[in-house]
């Protein structure tokens, strides 16, 4: 557990080289700065979280990872290729996956159809695979799997845009707030399959939460993002124990 | 009585025609929101384009009438089509992101540009076609009237509804079309998925524009003229249609179109034929006080 006071640039560790790798990235909307240069690493294999509270800029760097807004300052390289300036299409097909906040079924999709949008970034090999590991996850998709996504409830969305991603077999999942509005149980399940996948398919995940205490329970390490700026890192077990994050996220039952 | 089912077999052709124009008005605007003005002159160009492609074929080369219809169809609805991509990278592409008046003035600009292009070029006298597909199977007769179905008529017919399944199968059931659906539904989602959005619309236009140029060709083929203003009225009743069906709604531009063209036709048999215009743009008035959504509309309220 360090303050960035004590460590400057967080660097690649022993661990190898990061698969994700955000440099100084300022992002603006307008003139109003949203992410005051974030530097920030994710290796293979890796689950890492980032909190914080509403509006410091967590979304906004998740769109940011895409293009979308496009950093003004500053570089994101994915797998050492940098991808700063990369139509968000482009990077897509570098088997990025988001499942983003607010969730964005396609609301006249089928659920079908909406796994089938996942897809097809592989051209639908092994779609029918995939699509059985999916119904193997969440069950619930399967007895929904003609409905329209803007008919589902608010889990059953946030599980098809996990699945959605999934589909495209990414090599880094991100998870922008999965457990957002959800039923407590829901919440559990979801989080069970990240682990799930992290350990038996070595899927490397990028997770930024409100529920700081599921996400540093689950993630390898993490951040901890103040008004667009990361204020503190470490293992996912330093930060839960620190008295400054349990005062600013755990304290008032999360858990 | 006739009379009425006379008028139903006119209304129904005429109809057709209103509705290929329309899909490319609801299609372009599902998918960026904007009312492509210049859809209409799009329309009249594919006319144009017909009309050439129709001397060539049957007056130089003296190809029978089915098979240069079918040329006719065919290179109409390429070239038509990269009339349109290029009229979008040109006039409205520029423009994504700008105020939401820009795009639809530009194309307002395009409407204007066309029809005169096409008066500089063409001259702007009525350009007539010799009639292709002669003769009628009376269905009823008597003395006084009788009821009759022109084989043009049937051609008109059949073309549309064989390409409205073409068309229905590539939007529902092929990639492209899944990929078109999802820039409609949430095109920051879709390039989230690795959907280029820019292609998308592209060939959302090139679609918009071969059915215009498809309903160009049987246009001219029953009336047997065309003329540079052309675009303008067909293109503005098309557009009607396809706020009467519910703007965005596919099959809703189908049935607007059918619509319009029953409305028209009634009104010219029954009421006065100068005033059959009046008709068919007065419910574009009333559809947009009393039903803004249209009839297949959907409302803009969604579930979250």
């Amino acid at each position: 557990m360090s303050t960035l006071t004590e460590t400057a640039a967080p660097v690649a560790t022993a661990q190898g080289p990061s698969l994700l790798a955000v440099r100084g990235v300022k992002t603006y909307y307008g003139n109003i700065i949203a992410l005051k240069g974030v530097d920030l690493d994710v290796r293979q294999g890796e689950i890492v979280t980032m909190i914080g509270a509403n509006g410091a800029g967590k979304s906004t760097l998740m769109m940011t990872i895409f293009g979308s807004p496009r950093a003004r300052e500053g570089s994101i390289s994915f797998d050492g290729r940098d991808i700063t300036q990369m139509p968000t299409h482009e990077i897509a097909r570098l088997r990025i996956a988001q499942s983003p906040e607010g969730r964005r079924v396609f609301p006249r999709m089928t659920v079908y159809e909406n796994l089938q949008m996942g897809a097809s970034i592989n051209n639908f090999a092994h779609f029918e695979q995939d699509l059985e590991r999916m119904f193997a996850l969440f069950p619930r998709l399967k007895e929904r799997i003609s409905q329209r996504g803007g008919t589902l409830s608010g889990g059953e969305q946030q599980m098809l845009a996990i699945a959605r991603a999934l589909m495209a077999r990414p090599r880094l999942l991100l998870l922008d707030e999965p457990s957002l509005g959800l039923a407590p149980l829901i919440v559990r399940q979801i989080f069970d399959a990240i682990r799930m996948l992290n350990r038996e398919e070595g899927l490397t995940v990028f997770l930024v939460e409100q529920n700081a205490y599921h996400a540093l329970k689950l993630a390898h390490r993490g951040y901890v993002m103040v008004n667009g700026v990361i204020t503190m890192q470490g293992t996912g077990r330093e930060l839960l124990a620190d008295p400054q994050v349990r005062a600013a996220y755990l304290e008032g039952g999360h858990h | 009585m006739e009379v009425f089912l006379q008028q139903l077999i006119n209304g129904l052709t005429l109809g057709s025609i209103y509705g290929l124009i329309a899909i490319g008005y609801t299609m372009v605007f599902g998918i960026i929101g904007m009312v492509n003005f210049a859809h209409g002159d799009v329309f009249m160009v594919g006319g144009f384009i017909a009309l050439m492609c129709f001397m060539i074929l049957t007056a130089w080369l003296g190809l029978a009438v089915i098979p240069s219809l079918l040329l006719v169809l065919l290179i109409g609805m390429i070239l038509t089509g990269l009339w349109n991509w290029t009229i979008e990278r040109v006039a409205y592409r520029p423009l994504r992101g700008s105020f939401r008046l820009a795009p639809l003035i530009s194309a307002i600009g395009m409407s204007i540009f066309l029809a005169n292009l096409v008066q500089v070029l063409q001259g702007p006298r009525n350009k007539p076609l010799p009639p292709m597909i002669q003769g009628n199977f009376v269905l009823m007769g008597s003395e006084s009237t009788t009821v009759v179905l022109a084989y043009k008529q049937i051609v008109i017919v059949v073309v549309t509804v064989a390409l409205l399944i073409a068309f229905w199968w590539l939007v529902q059931k092929t990639p492209l079309g899944r990929a078109q659906r999802a820039c409609e539904q949430d095109r920051k989602m879709a390039a989230l998925l690795g959907i280029d959005v820019d292609r998308t619309i592209s060939i959302t236009f090139v679609i918009g524009a071969a059915l215009a140029a498809v309903a160009g060709v049987m246009y001219l083929m029953y009336y047997g003229v065309v003329s540079f203003s052309d675009g303008f009225v067909p293109g503005v009743k098309a557009f009607t249609a396809a706020v009467l069906g519910g703007i965005g709604s596919l099959p809703g531009a189908v049935l607007g179109g059918l619509l319009i063209g029953l409305i028209e036709t009634m009104w010219s048999a029954y009421f006065t034929i100068d005033y059959k215009d009046v008709a068919a743009f007065s419910i574009l008035a009333i559809t947009l006080i009393f039903l803004p959504t249209g009839i297949l509309g959907r409302p803009e309220v969604e579930k979250v």
